[in-house]
This record gives structure tokens, C-alpha cells and sequence, in this order.
């Protein structure tokens, strides 16, 4: 019974740390409507600046007064982030705002190894709560205890702030309704900037609050936005009072989740957050949130299915790249090869962002499943590749219609955080269930059939493959499922007023999607010769929203033009610096800001441009006979 | 009620949020062919009505039978299928589509062929929906962006997509509003004629009151929810109720819009 009791403590402990840099989100979307991906590395600097100053600054004072002053000092940062980037971005789509916070995330990462190195910190204990109690014949650290009590108290400051404070009260109402707000003479630009400030203090105070309890990494940051994405999306964004209650009801699942399943606790975390999902879409504490925004400015012209030049020029380009293996080296096929397979996984992800407006921040679970399914059913079951190949993808096909099933319950940043949650759910499986997966070392030597083996003739099945694929998405987008698809995302409103079921279309696609990214996946097994937790990664997720982002979201060839040139860069970059995840935030933060349209975008607004004056008065005069037959 | 056949029948709507009656006890019936309109100030509850008839809204108690099938509880996307066409007060169409796609992706739904992967939407009922365009007099327009459309035009766009599926009842919330004086009557009269030819019950609201008593066969006059006053334009427009309650002075129906 002791150990029961002790386990229950040691989980409020975690809940602590949890609810302050969940509330933090929280706060800040209830007033910016942003999800601040970069939270997460908030945390995490706030642990290393902690760490730090808890080193120089001896005694008690300098202990505490040490993991004030780093709180304060990266919410200063945060609130420079704020001036400088978000408020170019409040307009945007959540997307683009989800992508610029996961881009300062990527760089945050790489900057603290720069600064502290790759290696795990150990902060002091903290003075005064070094020992241990003794309750109930275990023994309990004090500093745990010392987490219990502060949990509620920031709880009850928070709520003094909110309900007695001129700031507090602004901030309540902007979150009920910001343009009144703004319409009663309110300086939102400050308001914002010290919302966000004060968000980005409360992480990094949870960070902070950490070292003495956990070594300082830095991984720290996707563990935690993981985990607080989960609370919040079952506590309800924008619900302080949600959070604290997510936030103990996560934290008691993962420490009794530990007793049932030790392998696989985080399932438990998944079953209860889906319940909720169910019975309350918008969390336990949340309100549903307004239509999501659309993308004004972004689109070019409405979507046409290739004209006959197009489409000669696009099997030219077939041909000339099936034509690759007689000038290129071995090195250059494999990395077309790898290219050809990101251009499938970036058009399946296009297909259900793009096209279906559900932008996935966990695609590539679907490509690690398709990864996975060929690797069982090679090693395990010793089947022949072109089985595996056929058969593997159905592996990503099941985790799309499962995962999918919830996801699109749910839109916009919900949407977002679920999928994120899902993927890492399924990265926790491969890394976690060592006997089947084989864990961190994942499954080795696949290798091709000697009918694929040889980097040409891999190179012009994956080219054939990806060939097929993106025809295929393409007709799917142009045909009467692509315009219901299209619909559903233009207008839920209208589609549901004209008898279309929306959430069977929405799921649909996410099966498609995720089928295609298993095919993707399935080819990368080949390719690589293993698969390991990795190919189920937030980065590769990312690196796919990168890609049709790069290329054009609101377009139809983006995500294959963004495929080739974000792989082809991505690939010299690594071979040319160590420091490639400051670049790619870099990069994916300076696309956000200053071309949202992305290549093939602005290439089509250059294109209408120019042929603007002469297009308008063609149109016009095409209209006269028509009208008239 | 009358002895005209039924096409739809509401009886006792009632509906409230938080201690604000929107709707109560509200019955009436719409016969095929029959232009009826529904009145009110604002906040009298003309758009709540509309939304618990497609089902957009669920009704707190109260039945909606359209053609002797009880419709109550039923999702919008299954009230149309029985035959109900609708129009919205701030219109809802596909803005990264052509005018003819829209009407396109309703004759897609309509023909269940939503879940059709492999044939080109390109190719998929052009002449209907040109025909359903040329209903609305937008046959000029079919090939432009919708997104670039007048908002007057989204409205006349929005009357050919309720038309697709064939409708035994349409269901229209302001149709005129944000059109020019000419554009109105000229919508009116067309709604008007479809109405006739083809036996479809209209209901729509509207603030015109020229539209209104132009084009009505019969007008429901709603104040704070509940109904007042009922019958053809002239009974309503010599009622003294709804000249008390609704008008205030009696002078404005007849010229002058009542910009309530």
C-alpha cells in the first residue's frame, strides 16, 4: 500500500513540473491563438541557464535565486521572439505559425550544444531539500514534496493574477474576444508581448525547476512539448484550470503506467486522451475553437489539371531522370533514389494538407510503419520483396485508419498536436518494445532482391514508384473525391449542407495519405537496409511539412518540387556542417516570414502576372460566346 | 391548417440558450408551389427557425415532417438528401474553385459519387451544372475563380448549387441581402418562377419588405421568438399587432425598406 502511495506522490511531483509549462502554452494561446511549438525549448533553456547559474552563484540565494533569474532571463528572450518574429505572424494560418515556433525549436536545439555541449548536465540539489522523508516505510525525496505544495500555489497565483489584476483581467477578456479588446482601446501589440513573456517565464521556471530532480539535455525540449501537447489537448486549450488537471491526470498515468505495462506505458496515456477525445473533442475544460483560418493571399488561381505542355514537359522530366544512371555515380543514384522516396512521402503529405486542409504534424508515422511492416515481414516472416513491398505499406494503412479515426474528430492546431502525439506514440513502441522492434537498434539488413539490388536499378524502381504514386494522388485530387475533399476544407458548412459526410471523406483521405506514406516508408527500409525508431521521428515529420511548404502549400506540384530541392539541400548540408538543424530552423523560419507562397507558388504568381493583361480581357471575351450558346 | 397538401409540417419548436427563448412554439406548414416568408426584427429567431429545419441546429422539443417523414434530429447532410436545398445569410461556397465546380461538387453528392477516385471532375455533369448556372443567369461566369465572384453573385452561385439536388423545399436565409435593388427582384422573381414550375415550397427571411410582399404568397411575422401574425401580405400588412409589435408606425411597409 506504501509503495502505491509513494508512487501516487512521485507522479504529482511530475505534474508540478508539467502544469507550469503547460499553463504557459496555455496562457499564451488563449491571447495569441499561436501554439508555441518553441515552448518545449523554453523549458529546455530554461534548465540550462539554470544550470549555469546555479553553478556560479553559491549558498541558498544563489540556488533559488539562480532559477529565478534563468526563468527571467529566457522569458526575455521569449519576449524578444515575440517583437521580433510572431508578431509578423499573428495573421497567418496555424500552420505557418506552428512551423516558425517548430523552426526556433530546431535552432534552440543545435545553440545549446553549441554552448553546452552534447553532453548530460547534473544540476545541484537544491538546498534545503536534499534529503529524503520517510512515509510509509519508503522513502520520499523532499524535494518532491517541495514540487507537490508548489503545483498548487502557482495555481492559486495564477489565479489572483487573472482575477485580481488589471493585466490579468485584459488578459481574460482578450481571450474571450481580442478584437473587442482591441475595439475598447487596449494596446494589443504590449499586451500579446507580455502574454507571451509571461507564458515563456512559466516554462521556463518548470525547466528550471528540473535540474535538481533530471539531468540536463538537449532532447529534453520534443519530450516535454509531447507530453504537454497530451495535457493540453486533454485539459483544453486555454484552460489554466484544465491544465492542472491534465496535467496530475498524465503525470498519475505514467507513474502507474510504469506498474501495468512497463514496455508500453504510454499507451495508457493514449487510451484516456482518446476517451476524452470522444466524449469531449475540445478537451475537459476547453471550448470549441472557431473555424480555423484560411490562407488568404496564398492562392494563386483555382487548380487545373495539366495542360498538354505541362504534361509533356513532366514526362520529359521523367525520362531525363530515368536517364540519371548513365552519367551519375553510385553515391548520386542513392541519393536519387532517397529523393524520389521523400517525393512520395512530401505528396502524401500534400494530399492531406493541401488538399484536405488537415496539416499533420505526424506523418511520419505512417512512413515508419510502412518501414516497419517491410522489415517484419522480411526478417520475421522471410518473405520476397516484392510481397514486402506490396504488403508493408497496409501496416501504414492500419495506423492511418486507427490514428486517423481520432485525428480528424478534431482540426487546425488540435488536429496538429494529435497527430504529433500519435506519432510519438508509435515512435515510443519501436524504441520501447525491444523484443519485436528490437529497440533503439532497430531491425537490420534488408536488403533488395537481386532483381532491385544495385543503386541503378534501386534508383529506377523508387523513380517508378514515386512516378506512380504522385500520378496517382494527382488523378485523386482532380477527381470527384479530391473536389468533395477540397470542399471539406473551403467550407464544412457548406459540404454538410450539400449532403457530403465530411469526417468519412477527411478520414478517407488520411487513409490514403497514410497508405502512401507507407509505400514511401517501405522503399526507405530497402534503401537504407534497416529501419530504426528514427524513421517515425518529429524531424522527419517535420522535414515533410518543410517540403511542401518550401514548394507551395496552396498548390499542386509543390510538394514534388519541394521534395527535391529541401532533400537535395538537406543532404549537402549535412555533409557540410555539423550545425544543420540551425540552418533548416533558420531556413524554415525565413520561408515562413517571407515566402509563405513557396517556389512553385510565387513561379505561378510570376507566371499570372505576366500574363495578366492579356488573360483578363481573354477571359472576358470567352465569356460572351459562352453565354450566348 | 389548409387544404392544400403538406410539404413540410413544423409543430412546437422550441429552443433556448441559457435563459434566452430563441424560438417558441413555433408550427406552421410550407405547400408545394408555396412562396412563404418569414419576418421578424432581428433577434427574432427567423435564423434559428432555419437552422433546426435542416437540422444545423438540434431543436430543444418539437417535430419537423417534410413530405410524412420526421425529420427531427436528422443531420443537415441528411435533411438534404430528402430534398431540401439551402442558401445561407452570409454565403458558404468553395472559394478555391470555379463557379462551375461548385456546382459540380453538389451534383457529385448529389449523384453519390463523392467517393469516385479515378474519372476527372473535369468531365463530370458540365451540362447540368452549366444548365443550373443558366437557371441563375450565370452562365457568363462558370469558368471564373469563385473567390472573384460579387457578392451578389455568390447569393445567385449559392441558389444554383441548392438547386442541384433537385430540392422539394428551398430553404433561403436573406437571399438578397448585400445585392443591388435591381439584382433583388430580379432573384426574387426568378426563385418565384422555379417555385411555380417545378412545385418546390420556398422559405427564406428577409429584411426587404419590398421583396417580402412582392413575392410572398404567405408571410409569418416572429417577435422574440414566438409567432404573431400569419396569413397572405395583405392580412399581415393590415394587422394591427404587427404593426404595433414589429412596425411601430404602419408607413414604412408598402415604400420604404424596413432597415430593422
Amino acid at each position: 500500500m506504501g509503495f502505491y502511495i509513494v508512487q501516487f506522490l512521485t507522479g504529482l511531483a511530475s505534474a508540478s513540473a508539467l502544469f507550469l509549462v503547460a499553463s504557459g502554452l496555455s496562457i499564451i494561446f488563449g491571447v495569441t491563438r499561436i501554439v508555441n511549438f518553441a515552448h518545449g525549448a523554453f523549458y529546455m533553456l530554461g534548465a540550462y541557464v539554470a544550470f549555469t547559474l546555479t553553478e556560479r552563484l553559491s549558498g541558498a540565494f544563489g540556488f533559488w535565486g539562480g532559477i529565478v533569474l534563468a526563468a527571467l532571463a529566457v522569458a526575455i528572450i521569449g519576449v524578444l521572439v515575440e517583437m521580433l518574429l510572431l508578431r509578423r505572424i499573428y495573421s497567418s494560418p496555424e500552420l505557418f505559425q506552428l512551423l516558425a515556433t517548430f523552426g526556433l525549436t530546431l535552432m534552440v536545439e543545435d545553440l545549446v550544444v553549441l554552448i553546452w555541449g552534447p553532453d548530460d548536465l547534473l544540476g545541484r540539489r537544491a538546498p534545503g531539500f536534499r534529503g529524503a522523508v520517510e512515509m510509509f516505510g519508503q522513502n520520499v525525496p523532499s524535494y518532491d514534496l517541495f514540487m507537490i505544495v508548489l503545483g498548487p500555489v502557482v495555481l492559486g497565483i495564477l489565479w489572483l493574477l487573472f482575477h485580481r489584476t488589471r493585466w490579468g483581467i485584459l488578459v481574460r477578456a482578450a481571450t474571450q474576444d481580442r478584437d473587442m479588446v482591441a475595439a475598447l482601446g487596449v494596446n494589443q501589440k504590449w499586451l500579446f508581448t507580455s502574454v507571451f513573456g509571461a507564458g515563456v517565464f512559466l516554462a521556463a521556471l518548470g525547466g528550471a525547476l528540473q535540474i535538481p530532480r533530471d539531468a540536463v539535455h538537449h532532447a529534453l525540449d520534443l519530450r516535454i512539448i509531447v507530453e504537454v501537447f497530451v495535457v493540453v489537448v486533454i485539459g483544453g486549450l486555454g484552460s489554466i484550470t484544465g491544465a492542472f488537471v491534465a496535467a496530475v491526470l498524465v503525470a498519475e498515468l505514467n507513474a502507474f503506467g510504469i506498474l501495468v505495462f512497463p514496455k508500453i506505458s504510454i499507451i495508457l496515456v493514449f487510451l484516456v486522451m482518446a476517451v476524452v477525445l470522444i466524449v469531449r473533442p475540445w478537451g475537459l475544460f476547453g471550448k470549441p475553437e472557431a473555424a480555423a483560418r484560411k490562407t488568404p493571399g496564398l492562392s494563386v488561381r483555382p487548380w487545373q489539371p495539366l495542360s498538354q505542355n505541362e504534361r509533356i514537359a513532366f514526362a520529359v522530366g521523367v525520362v531525363l531522370a530515368a536517364l540519371l544512371p548513365l552519367i551519375a555515380g553510385n553515391y548520386a543514384l542513392a541519393v536519387g533514389a532517397e529523393i524520389a522516396i521523400f517525393v512520395i512521402f512530401a505528396a502524401s503529405l500534400h494530399f492531406l494538407m493541401s488538399v484536405g486542409g488537415l496539416a499533420s504534424f505526424g506523418h511520419a508515422a505512417y512512413f515508419g510503419l510502412g518501414a516497419y511492416g517491410v522489415a517484419f515481414l522480411a526478417k520475421i516472416a522471410g518473405l520476397p520483396m516484392i510481397v514486402c513491398l506490396a504488403l508493408g505499406p497496409l501496416l501504414g494503412l492500419f495506423g492511418a485508419a486507427i490514428f486517423g479515426f481520432f485525428a480528424i474528430q478534431l482540426s487546425g492546431v488540435y488536429f496538429a498536436m494529435l497527430t504529433l502525439a500519435f506519432a510519438q506514440i508509435v515512435w515510443s513502441i519501436a524504441f520501447q518494445w525491444v523484443p519485436v522492434t528490437g529497440g533503439d537498434n532497430g531491425i537490420l539488413s534488408i536488403w533488395p532482391e537481386t532483381w532491385a539490388a544495385g543503386p541503378a536499378r534501386f534508383y529506377w524502381l523508387s523513380l517508378a514508384v514515386a512516378v506512380a504514386v504522385v500520378g496517382l494522388l494527382r488523378v485523386i485530387v482532380f477527381s470527384p473525391f479530391g473536389y468533395a475533399l477540397r470542399g471539406t476544407r473551403d467550407s464544412l458548412l457548406r459540404s454538410e449542407s450539400i449532403g457530403i459526410d465530411a469526417k468519412r471523406i477527411q478520414w478517407t483521405a488520411f487513409v490514403i495519405a497514410g497508405t502512401a506514406a507507407g509505400i514511401g516508408g517501405s522503399l526507405f527500409a530497402y534503401l537504407k537496409g534497416s529501419v530504426f525508431p528514427d524513421n517515425i521521428g518529429i524531424g522527419l515529420s517535420v522535414d515533410a511539412l518543410v517540403m511542401v511548404l518550401l514548394g507551395g502549400v496552396e498548390t499542386v506540384s509543390g510538394a514534388v518540387v519541394g521534395a527535391i530541392v529541401f532533400k537535395a539541400l538537406s543532404i549537402w548540408l549535412v555533409s557540410q556542417t555539423d550545425w544543420s538543424k540551425l540552418i533548416l530552423g533558420g531556413v524554415i523560419v525565413l520561408i515562413v516570414v517571407a515566402f509563405p507562397k513557396g517556389i512553385v507558388g510565387m513561379i505561378e504568381t510570376w507566371r499570372a502576372r505576366s500574363d495578366a493583361p492579356s488573360s483578363k480581357s481573354a477571359a472576358l471575351a470567352a465569356s460572351q460566346p459562352e453565354g450566348a450558346e | 391548417m389548409s387544404e392544400a397538401p403538406r410539404l413540410l409540417f413544423v409543430e412546437g419548436l422550441n429552443k433556448s440558450y441559457g435563459g434566452v427563448h430563441a424560438v417558441r412554439n413555433v408550427s406552421f406548414s410550407v405547400a408545394p408551389g408555396e412562396i412563404l416568408a418569414l419576418i421578424g426584427p432581428n433577434g427574432a429567431g427567423k435564423t434559428t427557425c432555419f437552422n433546426m429545419l435542416n437540422g444545423q441546429t438540434p431543436a430543444d422539443s418539437g417535430r419537423v415532417v417534410l413530405r410524412g417523414q420526421d425529420i427531427s434530429g436528422k443531420q443537415p447532410r441528411e435533411v438534404w438528401r430528402l430534398g431540401v436545398g439551402r442558401t445561407f445569410q452570409i454565403t458558404a461556397t468553395y472559394s478555391s474553385m470555379t463557379v462551375r465546380e461548385n456546382v459540380q461538387v453538389a451534383l457529385i453528392s448529389f449523384q453519390s459519387k463523392l467517393f469516385s477516385m479515378l474519372n476527372a471532375t473535369q468531365r463530370f455533369a458540365n451540362d447540368e451544372a452549366d444548365r443550373l448556372l443558366g437557371l441563375v443567369g450565370m452562365e457568363g461566369y462558370a469558368a471564373r475563380p469563385c473567390g472573384e465572384l460579387a457578392y451578389g453573385d455568390l447569393k445567385r452561385l449559392e441558389l444554383a448549387i441548392a438547386l442541384a439536388n433537385d430540392p422539394k423545399l428551398l430553404l433561403m436565409d436573406e437571399p438578397t441581402a448585400g445585392m443591388a435593388p435591381r439584382e433583388r427582384v430580379e432573384l426574387m422573381r426568378l426563385t418565384a418562377q422555379i417555385a411555380r414550375e417545378k412545385e418546390i415550397g420556398v422559405l427564406f427571411t428577409e429584411h426587404d419588405m419590398d421583396v417580402v410582399f412582392e413575392h410572398a404568397d404567405r408571410i409569418i411575422v416572429l417577435n422574440r421568438g414566438a409567432i404573431i401574425s400569419e396569413g397572405s401580405p395583405d392580412q399581415v400588412r393590415n394587422d394591427p399587432q404587427v404593426k404595433a409589435v414589429y412596425l411601430g408606425d404602419g408607413l414604412v411597409f408598402g415604400h420604404a425598406e424596413a432597415h430593422a
